[in-house]
């Protein structure tokens, strides 16, 4: 059953054409790759999927679990069960990571009809799923994101998934400020949370990161369309050949 | 943004209605409208005051009407006619109460309805709260408990006939009597407030706490309050307020005077949530408050805290005085102007003794077509050698229509005293509060989360209970301001 289903995508930034019919279909149990170079609208797609302010669709449709998401705002997606982990994670400065991620936590849990998490039954399971993560209580205690190192940000993007359960994930440039060690962590992360139930979305321009987590199918997005689709083997031709004769074949 | 107009229009729906907005109706007893010295008289009998008291407040009466509003703070409002306020009411209640059940139940009803669930604050906080009604403080709780340690905590006017020698000592030695205009009126009229005593070397128990509460129409609310702590003692007073919805404005003009001696500490908090007036600027309180601490004793210490939220127009400078050596004062402040609420507040530290120090953390926050002032005195004077005093001043804008202002005043006469002092100004980014949203949390909840991370290092100063209730507080203050 389809759990992200994306029909002709089309979106206009700043009057130019982004996304120029971006068709996609995402089951559950699956995790799909979408790979592309720079400037071929991979951050767009998941602020256009997520609903941030400015990156409506001028046509097309999204569906999360068959729900419509074109007239739904960004948190109620979020409530829902779409989760994007940030390129780039926020900080939030004097807001404690623990509380936060309890409010969010909270927020999805009241949606979905489960009961609120108390304060001493959050932390204890904040801190089971932290411990998987390599994440310290120390780290939690601090402000959401300021003065993490890269590492830690993208460690604590996992740790809010694996704490939010959603339905899709959407992972931008997960591996970008990732040492190999933190890369490890990171992916085995994400790797647990694979079930048959959930479907995860990987935006990447590199190949290394599909060594961890491997994909059940790659698309390249080139120009706001997706030009070619495969399975993981399609990831290594890029490594091999680079964009530009896929584009220039397509 | 796409996701907000049910937001936008539940938010619409709630601006109008404060939500503490209800009257209690409750008989009272008025004096005739406005203020001369026949007025001045009629409070002083109503209270049975000593002669000296009354000439003090004739005194103070006659320097007010040699004075001028001041007209220095960033704020507008239209001329107060100072003979259309009601100088004295008072709930007519039986004079003496030895319990809460005596209590008029309208009263208790109001308290109800403002979340203060009486007998559990007593039991579960462990505070002591000294209820002051309009003009006259109808509950004190625990003073038995407090007695014992020597504690005394009571209404000033009760101060006045029990101790009289300790008010008349201590009464405007903090804040003379014509220190300034609001100050001066509030010495002739003053009706009731607190009054607290802790003897040497006893550390009071409990939080002590008063809540206040404007309710009579038209009658001005003058509190007064004197705190002294004597040596090596401490004490931690809290200060909350709220306020029904009021078509006219009303003036509220306090005076808060601290004494604290050698190794003395005094911690005060406030929680200020006078009616702020409706979204379109009707209404509201006028918040004209005069706080003052004398570090009088060497190595004492006095710490202000004030959450801001409330009031039409703030003009309040909680200020201390450092005159013995190694004395040190703080100044934690957060301040939330949201609509078209106007805030003109900080802090005067005055250094005298040597090595003298003070912190000030100054958070302004302003949303709406709201103005926040930061206005701050530094002064080292020229025996306070090697002082030294911390000031930073942050504001956090949201929306493009309100104002930050930072007017920081330092006088420095000693070369070996060190003053510091930083000031930022941001903004919610579109970022943070995506984030959020992607993260399931509504407008409201990520911007009052991120605007009390912004003022966690002014929260985290309040006693526990206090800041919960200060957190929401800010949060409600804000709603609708950002989307």
């Amino acid at each position: 059953m389809s759990l992200l289903e994306i029909k002709k995508a089309r979106l206009k930034l700043d009057n130019k054409n982004i996304l120029n019919g971006v068709s996609l279909s995402v089951n559950a149990g699956e995790v799909h790759a979408i790979m592309g170079p720079n400037g071929s609208g991979k951050s767009t797609l998941s602020y256009m999927l997520s609903g941030r302010e400015g990156y409506e669709l001028e046509s097309g449709e999204i569906l999360l679990d068959g729900q419509s998401l074109s007239e739904m705002p960004a948190d109620e997606r979020a409530r829902s069960g779409l989760f994007l982990a940030f390129q780039y994670p926020v900080e939030l400065p004097g807001v404690g990571a623990m509380s936060f991620l309890r409010e969010a936590v909270n927020s999805r849990r009241k949606f979905i009809g489960k009961e609120e998490f108390d304060h001493l039954a959050f932390v204890k399971e904040a801190r089971k799923e932290a411990s998987k993560m390599f994440v310290k209580d120390e780290m939690l205690k601090r402000a959401v994101n300021v003065g993490f190192s890269g590492g830690e940000k993208k460690k604590f993007e996992i740790l809010q998934m694996a704490m939010l359960k959603p339905k899709v994930s959407i992972l931008d440039e997960t591996d970008s400020g990732l040492d190999v060690d933190a890369l490890k962590i990171v992916s085995d992360g994400v790797n647990a949370q694979r079930s048959d139930d959930n479907a995860i979305v990987v935006i990447t321009h590199y190949q290394r990161l599909l060594d961890y987590i491997v994909p059940d199918f790659v698309h390249i997005l080139s120009d706001g369309v997706i030009i070619k689709s495969g399975g993981p083997e399609l990831a290594l031709e890029v490594e091999k050949n680079g964009y530009a004769g896929m584009i220039n074949a397509a | 943004m796409v996701a907000t107009q049910e937001t936008i229009d539940k938010v619409k729906e709630v601006a109008n209605t404060y939500k503490y907005g209800f009257v209690t109706e409750l008989e009272s007893e008025k004096a005739p409208l406005g203020l001369n010295e026949d007025i001045v008289r009629f409070i002083s009998s109503k209270k049975n005051e000593p002669e000296w008291l009354l000439e003090w407040r004739l005194k103070a009466y006659r320097k007010w009407l040699t004075m001028k509003e001041p007209n220095w703070a960033m704020v507008n409002f239209p001329k107060i006619n100072f003979q259309d306020i009601y100088y004295y009411s008072a709930p007519k209640v039986k004079p003496k109460l030895n319990s809460l059940d005596e209590v008029d139940p309208e009263l208790l009803k109001t308290y109800e309805k403002l979340g203060i669930p009486i007998k559990e604050q007593e039991m579960l906080a462990g505070v002591a709260v000294d209820y002051v009604f309009d003009s006259i403080s109808v509950a004190t709780t625990f003073r038995d408990k407090l007695a014992k340690e020597g504690i005394i905590f009571c209404p000033i006017s009760e101060a006045v006939q029990n101790h009289p020698d300790l008010v008349k000592k201590y009464i405007g030695s903090v804040i003379p009597m014509g220190d300034n205009y609001y100050a001066a009126l509030n010495s002739a009229v003053f009706t009731d407030g607190s009054f607290v005593y802790v003897p040497k070397g006893v550390k009071c128990p409990m939080e002590l706490s008063t809540y206040f509460r404007i309710n009579e129409q038209n009658s001005g609310q003058f509190e007064r309050t004197l705190i002294i702590v004597e040596d090596n003692s401490y004490v931690s007073y809290l200060e909350g307020c709220t306020a029904p919805q009021r078509d006219e404005n009303q003036l509220h003009a306090a005076v808060v005077e601290l004494v604290a001696m050698n190794d003395a500490e005094i911690k005060y908090s406030t929680v200020q949530n006078w009616y702020p007036g409706d979204k379109d600027g009707i209404g509201g309180i006028y918040n004209f408050v005069t706080k003052r601490g004398n570090c009088l004793g060497h190595r004492s210490k006095i710490s202000w805290t004030q959450v801001e939220t409330g009031s039409a127009i703030t003009w309040k400078y909680p200020s201390c005085i450092l005159r013995g050596d190694n004395s040190v004062g703080e100044f934690y402040s957060v301040a939330v102007a949201n609509n078209f609420q106007q805030a003109d507040t900080g802090t005067k530290m005055i250094h005298i003794g040597k090595n003298t120090k003070s912190t000030i953390i100054s958070k302004g926050i302003s949303a709406g077509k709201a103005q926040n002032t930061y206005r701050g005195q530094v002064q080292i004077q020229k025996n306070a050698k090697g002082s030294r005093n911390f000031t930073q001043c942050d504001s956090l804008l949201i929306g493009d229509e309100c104002g930050a202002h930072t007017v920081p005043y330092i006088n420095q006469h000693t070369p070996s005293a060190r003053v510091e002092h930083e000031a930022t100004t941001s903004k919610i980014s579109e970022d943070q509060l995506f984030y959020c949203l992607q993260r399931g949390l509504d407008t409201e909840q990520a911007t009052s989360l991120i605007v009390n991370g912004f003022c966690k290092e002014v929260m985290k100063e309040l006693p526990m209970e206090f800041a919960v209730e200060a957190q929401k507080l800010i949060g409600i203050s804000l709603e609708g301001s950002v989307g």
